[in-house]
């Protein structure tokens, strides 16, 4: 027996062929020893996410589970340096104590897959790269990784960037990596950049279905300083039975108006800076000439919570589809949508959530197309079981596919990680 | 200046020179081709001055479908290519090679679009960091990363250097700011990355192009975010008695959870030395200069600044002033931008370093520095974004002297060293290029280095975009690193530097 061999013998494999590794050193001996047979593997952390992207036909899974743990905090250096998957409650829960958050937001996707929270693991958010409402105005995950370590196909461990901001030592891998669904490296280390909490928050909700208006409301926030930090449309719902018809139970307010459809305004900070922008923006959408309401930071707070959690497709048995498209062509977009789909818009007015009916299959191939020539992207998130998977789940040009193919040979020569999980090929 | 070892000289190449640029006339207008020896003179070197080579030639394309066939053309031909955008970079990523022609990007300087509803610019890469402000700001946006050179400086190159600036803690750098980039691959590949969408799907390919330094493709346009101006920007004014003190004021600032829009320090040789220069009217009994922005609705910046003074006067300051009009917000920046040539007029040759470490350990690292000052008996004055732990310690030395010199590139090197020892890194916003190039393994053991020489190769697989930047070429540690200025002949000696 080699000396790999006698390292893997002690890492313990349950009977569905699965690895747990305890550290780095044994995920780098896992993976010499898979890479030598050329194994297809799956990576998984605690599965929250694992739904998102293609079937992945593997006989072996590598779980990092174990992994977890906060390896180092310095709240005076904006930073945390966490095993990759350390779950994002536990991380969240240290942060707070120093009056500190993600500031990408996290979003929970465990409703629309199993109805309950399953907030998942860094290395899994960070796999995915979808960030929550605030995106718009602090940067997507992307943004807030500053260094990681892991291991890549070849079974090599390799680290890229550090703890500092201000950092242009080498290619920026961290970038690389997030959002590339664990087809590069097993990671086992983040670094991920924390900011100060928003001492309080408020939320002006607009009621009104004017199409043009809310594009308007969009135009004008986006141009506006006074930093809103949340900007949603929540449309009526389409009166088909195959969608769900919860937005009056999700977001049940004492002061907010759910029966319609509406628009709703996050504005931070503490309370004289946020009546401060509350007035401004009273000016500059002349919000006196439309309904409107504030939720005060008792319900301000669970609203946002409730949009990061995608409770409006709670157990959905649709598809579902993250679609991202410059904001000026969301007329065009609303208007296709009109009131057949279940959606609403995020990013003040860049990102959409969009159901579409498990029957309507093909209707993804023809919003896909249509996204593609309005200069935006369309990702797949969940399937009905119906999905034939004719329609790729991601966007991407043959281009970049070319490009991405040489890149993942570089880190995973043999596709050992997820392979297919993205594109065909990679 | 120490002997340094570029890529081995395709003889080859260099034979067939008249072949080469015979063709290349023929895939660009003739008269964008020059080989004559005047005519790529001023192509010879970046702001790092310090190193000078010959170019083959130096091509400078119209539009992408030239430069993608000059790229084929090379690739065909195994020739080599150094692209180069306005030449201020730090590090000497745009320094020639005697076998390589120079793809200079100086022709793409038209701004192509100004889109505020989906608030971008769509520009070419030639174009300057601060032109793209001048170009929205009657509508009050601005592009926020400000590196100093951005009078000057392109954005295409701010794209290969991933630049930052200033304001970069709130803000962010290069990479946090751009929406997409065209960009052609050594083989004469088109590729369009992103658009006007935030974030882009599949792999993050323009956060691995953004600080690439040229390596991975050629910049042909970049779609740039563009943010409204803030309501209100104050700056408060704040010596202290000691490095301790100003360093743990820096480092409480931040613990308490405030975000300045900059936040800068400056130590006594400094303080001096460029109030006298610009007579911005610091506090000259100070040991420590802080100098702390920020942004904002008014009654948040007023409150904000209420915290910094506390917070000061807790760490016993000896001076605090508040701005009290933007003229006085500017003259408190006046004596700090000031920085490097008010070195410059100090001694007869500076190398300015550019580490990165966390705002912790600054009262360490200033004393690290302070330390080796008096070890290799040469002065140092030190500048710092210290809201992102970017040091930028000037060491003044007479270059004339080669025992001095030699001694200087040591204590830049044992400076860049201690950076990383403390945590940090030995480049936050100048690059690598073939400055910091052999002491990459500082920070970087063998696999992580053979790791990003894979993505090179897979890119490009003749090794023939930018060769001999950023990763040591016989990866050994040799001691180097550092920009080189003599009698303050600063390639852009207009340039403001911080």
């Amino acid at each position: 027996m080699s000396t790999e061999m006698k390292k893997n013998s002690q890492i313990f494999q349950d009977s569905n062929n699965t690895y747990y590794p305890e550290d780095e050193l044994q995920v780098s001996s896992v993976v010499k020893e898979l890479y030598k047979k050329k194994q297809p593997t799956e990576l998984i952390g605690t599965s929250s996410k694992s739904f998102i992207g293609n079937k992945i036909q593997s006989a072996k899974k590598l779980s990092l589970s174990k992994l977890s743990g906060i390896i180092e905090y310095l709240p005076e250096e904006l930073y945390i340096k966490v095993k990759a998957n350390t779950p994002i409650e536990v991380v969240e829960k240290e942060l707070e104590k120093n009056n500190q958050e993600l500031a990408f937001e996290p979003i929970d996707f465990g409703f629309i897959e199993s109805g309950k929270s399953n907030k998942g693991t860094i290395a899994g958010h960070l796999s995915c790269n979808f960030a929550g409402s605030r995106r718009f105005k602090v940067g997507s995950i992307r943004d807030h990784i500053l260094g990681f370590r892991g291991v890549n196909g070849k079974g090599d461990i390799i680290k890229s960037g550090g703890t500092v901001v201000k950092n242009v030592t080498g290619y920026d891998l961290s970038k690389l990596v997030t959002g590339s669904f664990g087809t590069l490296v097993a990671l086992t280390e983040i670094t991920l950049k924390v900011l100060p909490k928003k001492k309080s928050s408020n939320t002006i909700t607009i009621n009104t279905d004017d199409k043009k208006l809310v594009n308007e409301l969009f135009e004008k926030i986006s141009s506006s300083s006074s930093e809103v930090s949340g900007a949603v449309y929540i449309p009526e719902e389409p009166k088909d039975e195959s969608y769900d018809h919860n937005k009056e139970m999700v977001f049940k307010f004492n002061d907010l108006e759910n029966k319609g459809s509406f628009v709703a305004l996050r504005i931070d900070g503490d309370k004289i800076s946020i009546d401060e922008k509350i007035k401004t923006l009273t000016d500059e959408l002349e919000l006196n000439k439309l309904n409107t309401t504030i939720l005060d930071v008792h319900q301000s707070t669970p609203f946002w919570i409730k949009i990061n959690n995608l409770e409006l497709f709670t157990q959905t048995k649709n598809n579902l589809l993250r679609v991202v498209i410059p904001p000026s062509q969301g007329k065009k977009l609303m208007q296709y949508l009109d009131n057949k789909y279940k959606y609403y818009i995020d990013w003040c007015g860049s990102l959409y959530w969009i159901e579409v009916q498990s029957k309507k299959n093909a209707k993804v191939g023809e919003i896909k197309n249509l996204i593609k020539e309005l200069g935006g992207y369309l990702t797949v998130i969940k399937t009905s079981n119906e999905y034939d998977y004719e329609e790729t789940i991601f966007t991407v040009d043959d281009t970049r596919l070319l490009i991405s193919e040489k890149i993942k040979k570089s880190f995973d020569p043999k596709r050992i990680f997820n392979p297919g999980k993205m594109y065909r090929g990679i | 200046m120490s002997e340094l070892v570029l890529p081995k000289i395709n003889k080859e190449t260099i034979s067939k020179k008249e072949y080469i640029f015979k063709n290349l006339a023929k895939i660009i207008n003739p008269e964008n081709v020059l080989s004559h020896a005047d005519e790529i003179k001023p192509y010879e070197t970046d702001a790092l001055a310090a190193y000078t080579q010959t170019p083959l030639a130096v091509v400078m394309p119209e539009n992408t479908e030239e430069v993608s066939n000059i790229l084929k053309f090379c690739h065909k031909e195994n020739i080599k290519v150094v692209p180069r955008g306005a030449g201020t970079g730090l590090s000497g990523g745009a320094l020639p090679l005697n076998d390589a022609i120079l793809l200079s990007l100086g022709k793409f300087n038209k701004i192509i679009e100004i889109d505020f509803e989906n608030k971008c610019v769509v520009t070419q890469p030639g174009v300057t960091n601060l032109g793209i402000t001048h170009a929205v700001q009657h509508k009050n946006f601005y592009y926020a990363p400000d590196p100093s050179s951005q009078l000057a400086c392109s954005i295409g190159g701010n794209v290969a250097e991933n630049s930052g600036g200033v304001h970069s803690l709130k803000y962010g750098t290069t990479t946090n700011n751009i929406l997409g980039v065209e960009m052609v691959m050594m083989d004469g590949t088109i590729c369009r990355i992103g658009g006007k969408t935030l974030d882009q799907e599949g792999y993050d390919l323009m956060g691995l192009i953004c600080g690439s330094e040229g390596l991975l493709g050629v910049i042909t346009e970049v779609t740039v975010k563009i943010l409204k101006n803030p309501q209100i920007v104050k700056a408060a004014l704040i010596g202290f008695p000691t490095i301790e003190e100003g360093g743990n004021a820096t480092s409480e600032i931040i613990a308490s959870g405030i975000v300045p829009a900059g936040m800068e320090i400056m130590d006594k040789v400094l303080i001096e030395a460029t109030d006298n220069f610009s007579k911005a009217g610091y506090p000259r009994d100070a040991e420590l200069l802080l100098i702390v922005e920020l942004d904002g609705t008014e009654s948040e910046v007023d409150e904000l600044l209420k915290q910094v003074s506390s917070i000061c006067k807790k760490n016993n300051c000896s001076s605090l002033k508040l701005s009290k009009n933007e003229k006085e917000r500017l003259s408190f920046w006046a004596g700090r931008k000031a920085a490097f040539p008010a070195c410059g007029a100090m001694a007869p040759d500076y190398y300015c370093m550019d580490g990165s470490i966390p705002r912790g350990k600054l009262t360490e690292a200033l004393l690290e520095i302070k330390r080796l000052s008096e070890k290799y008996e040469l002065p140092v004055a030190n500048c710092f974004h210290a809201g992102d732990g970017n040091l930028h310690p000037l060491i003044m030395f007479d270059g004339s002297d080669k025992e001095q010199l030699r001694k200087t590139e040591e204590f830049g090197a044992e400076i860049l060293k201690a950076c990383v020892r403390l945590g940090g890194v030995i480049t936050g916003e100048h690059g690598v290029g073939i400055e910091k190039r052999e002491l990459m393994c500082e920070m970087f053991n063998n696999d992580d280095i053979q790791q990003q020489l894979d993505i090179k190769l897979s890119l490009d697989e003749k090794n023939l975009l930018n060769p001999g930047k950023v990763y040591p070429i016989l990866r050994k540690c040799a001691e180097e690193g550092r920009v080189h200025v003599h009698r303050n002949e600063e390639k852009f000696p207009d340039l403001p530097r911080f």
